[in-house]
């Protein structure tokens, strides 16, 4: 009997031992509520399915690129999967930091049988990267200055109409989107903004249409800056991520409306760090798998306003899991929304970043 | 000396002499001393020492072109650059080579990224020929086949570029960082809407001395007060020195921002209070003022301690017998007490000198465009741009005008007249 007890009493033990042995799965994000609508969309229910992974999340995707490189040079790579933006994901594949993924095995394909591929489309710009949402750097703007006299800004142009909406503005302190801005509205064709971007006079134009608005521009470099900015009325109309502004709108209701006018459209989306042992690979990949499905990519949305990578998920976009509104009307890609946008040109700028970066910072300490 | 008589050596009770005894001893002391030492030594030799060096030799390291290039390198030393013609074939058939195994490797984006920084396209130009190079024709000829991947294979900016950084070892990244580039025509500054970094420098200097002096100006009167108040009101008053020196340095930025913005609580007094109209609110934020308001306010903690603890061991009686002695309040002060603290001035200001030029958080937040750092764009290159190169090279030069400046510090305010207490 006592025997029998023991015996019991060590299995129970080894089984428990084995069940605890929990393997463990570092994903890195950018933190915050972007974060969180990816816990909610994708770790929870695949952990709910595989209890024995044990999630970890690092907060550290704005400096992934230079801690992704560390580590690789330091030999040991502790994440499995890592969340970056588009052009950085193009960086790490370049410097060999980043796996090359091939969509027909590693990503399933849509539910009516259209391989991931063509489900993607144009939106898997690197060999390495699986995109998960579309996001828009777009405008916001106060709905309640005086000064306007009940006029209210509809085109990207009037951020540089110091006259009509006086006030003051909120940029990024980088060359990226502004520079496009600055030469469509110095009335630079759609289609030519690179092109001119490219040659000395055409940056010199797009530096001088800065100009304008330099006195009045308050410069961010973090995405909460232009909500909190805005809040503040600080500045009347600022730039910063289309899923802030919502934040701002909707959650907080703030007297914001969004400029959805010339917005730029960027992907944000997983790559898998070069160099991981077989069986750590085999687990993340798949992860990846079902966290880049159509029903998890249109869950997604429905905890923040950004727009699913995959064209199929986009009919199953929801409603929002707190404020029960449609999310529809406030992803970037509604129709609505994006009657003019501005495509990011990711491989000119992977070429022109470092010497138009120079020259950009030269220009806002002068 | 004088005493002892030539040629008589003083010795010890076994006959050796005193002198070889004594430094024998000394030496033992010292080895034991040493062992003592030995753990931290070595801990900061590995963890401190060894990656600062490992980093700054990143500066001047540039074996990539040669490693992913070998044979086009070689054969790009035949090459005259001043010929005005592009290399020959035997130079694109070695690029080919090259480049072939630099794909199955996946090595050639790498040194796309890194040339980039020099020439802007590189990055795309050799991402470009890797996936056209699989479908060359290995029998040639090469320049051809790379003229139609790319028509800059026929510039001479690229085949300039690619020998110009062919070395293993570049003085590139410190001239960029001197706001200077290598040209044909020999070394030459940048074009003025290239240059940043010598500005970033000069203006990190002297914002750090503005930042030093507005704390010593704030400070000393606190240290004073503290050292020589009664015991129970210099305790409250230690609080609440110490009080922001313990919260998080972001929330006592953050703090300034509400404070400081236009539409902040300060604006908004002065408004209040007729002293300012609402059109004109002052700009305190996102520019140097900010900058030098936040910054003095964090690191005075760091200005009042040293000061205060050399303030305590100044005795009071040293004040009161100068005034006996028919001094003034102020000679009293300015000729007894004042250079006996100077001690602490010295600690203090080379604290929150070398503290503030190398700061960066505070700038990056409320600097704006005119109040940030140069360690803002060694931030940048480190985790953004990834030229870790020029990184390092502006990394040394803020090493080396650090050292510079505590050496004429040295020589002038002497580092023994420093004391923390």
């Amino acid at each position: 009997m006592k025997l029998k007890t023991v015996i019991l009493a060590g299995t129970a033990l080894a089984y428990a031992g084995g069940a605890a042995v929990a393997e463990d799965m570092t994903l890195v994000s950018w933190g915050g509520a972007y974060q969180a609508s990816q816990k909610a969309a994708y770790a929870d229910p695949y952990v709910a399915d595989h209890p024995d992974i044990n999630v970890i999340w690092d907060e550290s995707s704005n400096e992934a690129v230079a801690k992704l490189r560390a580590m690789n040079e330091a030999g040991n790579v502790t994440w499995d999967l890592v969340d970056v933006v588009a052009s950085d994901a193009i960086r790490l594949c370049d410097e060999g930091l980043a796996l090359e993924i091939d969509p027909a095995t590693d990503l399933a394909d849509a539910p009516d049988g259209t391989s991931a591929a063509d489900d993607f489309g144009d939106l898997l710009v690197s060999e390495c990267f699986i995109p998960q949402i579309v996001y828009s750097t777009t405008f916001g703007y106060r709905s309640d200055i005086d000064d306007w006299g009940g006029k209210e800004p509809d085109d990207i142009c009037d951020v540089f109409d110091l006259e009509t909406f006086p006030g003051k503005r909120s940029l990024e302190k980088r060359p990226i989107n502004n520079m496009e801005w600055a030469l469509l509205c110095d009335g630079v064709p759609k289609d030519e903004v690179y092109s001119v971007l490219e040659t000395d006079e055409g940056l010199e134009r797009a530096f001088k249409k800065l100009d304008t608005i330099k006195d009045n521009v308050v410069w961010w470099s973090a995405g909460a800056e232009t909500p909190q900015l805005l809040a503040d009325k600080e500045v009347v109309i600022g730039s910063t991520y289309n899923g802030r502004l919502f934040s701002l709108i909707e959650e907080q209701k703030q007297p914001v409306k969004m400029l959805w006018d010339a917005q730029v459209f960027d992907l944000d989306g997983w790559i898998i760090p070069a160099g991981l042992p077989e069986d750590r690979l085999a687990r993340v990949k798949d992860f990846v798998k079902f966290a880049t499905d159509t029903q998890r990519l249109a869950d997604q949305a429905k905890y923040i306003s950004y727009g699913p990578a995959r064209k199929s998920s986009a009919p199953l976009v929801g409603k929002h899991a707190d404020l029960g509104i449609d999310m529809a009307p406030h992803m970037p890609t509604d129709p609505e929304n994006a009657k003019n946008t501005f495509l990011y040109n990711y491989e000119w700028w992977a070429d022109y970043r470092d010497d138009i970066d120079a020259k950009f910072q030269a220009w806002l300490s002068q | 000396m004088s005493d002892t008589t030539a040629g008589e050596v003083l010795t010890t009770k076994d006959g050796q002499p005193l002198k070889v005894a004594l430094a024998k001893a000394l030496r033992r002391e010292k080895l034991r001393s040493l062992a003592l030492i030995a753990p931290l030594l070595i801990f900061v030799l590995l963890t401190f020492v060894a990656p600062i060096v490992d980093m700054l030799f990143r500066s001047v390291e540039n074996s990539i072109v040669e490693e992913t290039l070998p044979r086009t390198v070689v054969a790009l030393r035949e090459w005259d650059a001043d010929s005005g013609q592009v290399p020959d074939e035997a130079v694109y058939a070695a690029l080919y080579a090259d480049l072939a195994v630099a794909v199955e490797e996946k090595t050639h984006t790498r040194l796309g990224s890194r040339l980039n920084y020099e020439e802007g396209g590189m990055s795309s130009l050799f991402r470009k020929t890797g996936r056209r190079i699989k479908r060359m024709d290995e029998a040639g000829p090469f320049k051809e086949q790379f003229l139609e991947a790319d028509r800059k294979w026929g510039e001479l900016a690229t085949w300039n570029v690619l020998r110009q950084f062919s070395p293993r070892f570049t003085d590139g990244y410190f001239l960029s960082a001197f706001d200077a580039q290598r040209t044909a025509d020999g070394i030459e500054m940048k074009p003025d809407n290239e240059r940043i970094y010598m500005l970033l420098f000069g203006r990190t200097l002297f914002l750090s001395i503005v930042i030093t002096v507005s704390c010593l100006v704030l400070g000393y009167p606190i240290a004073f007060l503290l050292a020589s108040l009664p015991l129970r009101s210099s305790n409250l008053l230690m609080i609440l020195v110490l009080l922001p020196f313990w919260t998080s340095l972001l929330v006592r930025t953050s703090a300034w921002k509400v404070l400081l913005q236009q539409q902040g609580v300060i604006n908004d007094f002065l408004v209040w209070i007729g002293l300012i109209s609402d059109a004109n609110r002052l700009v305190m934020i996102n520019n140097q003022t900010g900058t030098i308001i936040a910054m003095t306010h964090i690191l005075l903690p760091f200005m009042i301690l040293p000061l205060y603890s050399v303030m305590k061991t100044i005795s009071p009686t040293y004040v009161r017998a100068a005034k006996s002695l028919g001094a003034n309040d102020w000679t009293a002060f300015w000729r007894v007490y004042f250079p006996q603290s100077v001690p602490g001035i010295g600690a203090g200001a080379v604290l929150v000198f070398i503290l503030s030029i190398g700061y960066y958080i505070t700038p990056e937040l409320v600097g704006g465009t005119s109040g940030i750092f140069i360690s803002n764009r060694i931030a940048y290159h480190i985790s953004s741009s990834l030229n870790w190169g020029l990184a390092a090279a502006l990394g040394t030069l803020l090493l080396v005008a650090v050292m510079v400046l505590f050496t004429v510090y040295d020589k002038i305010v002497g580092i023994d007249n420093v004391k923390l207490g």
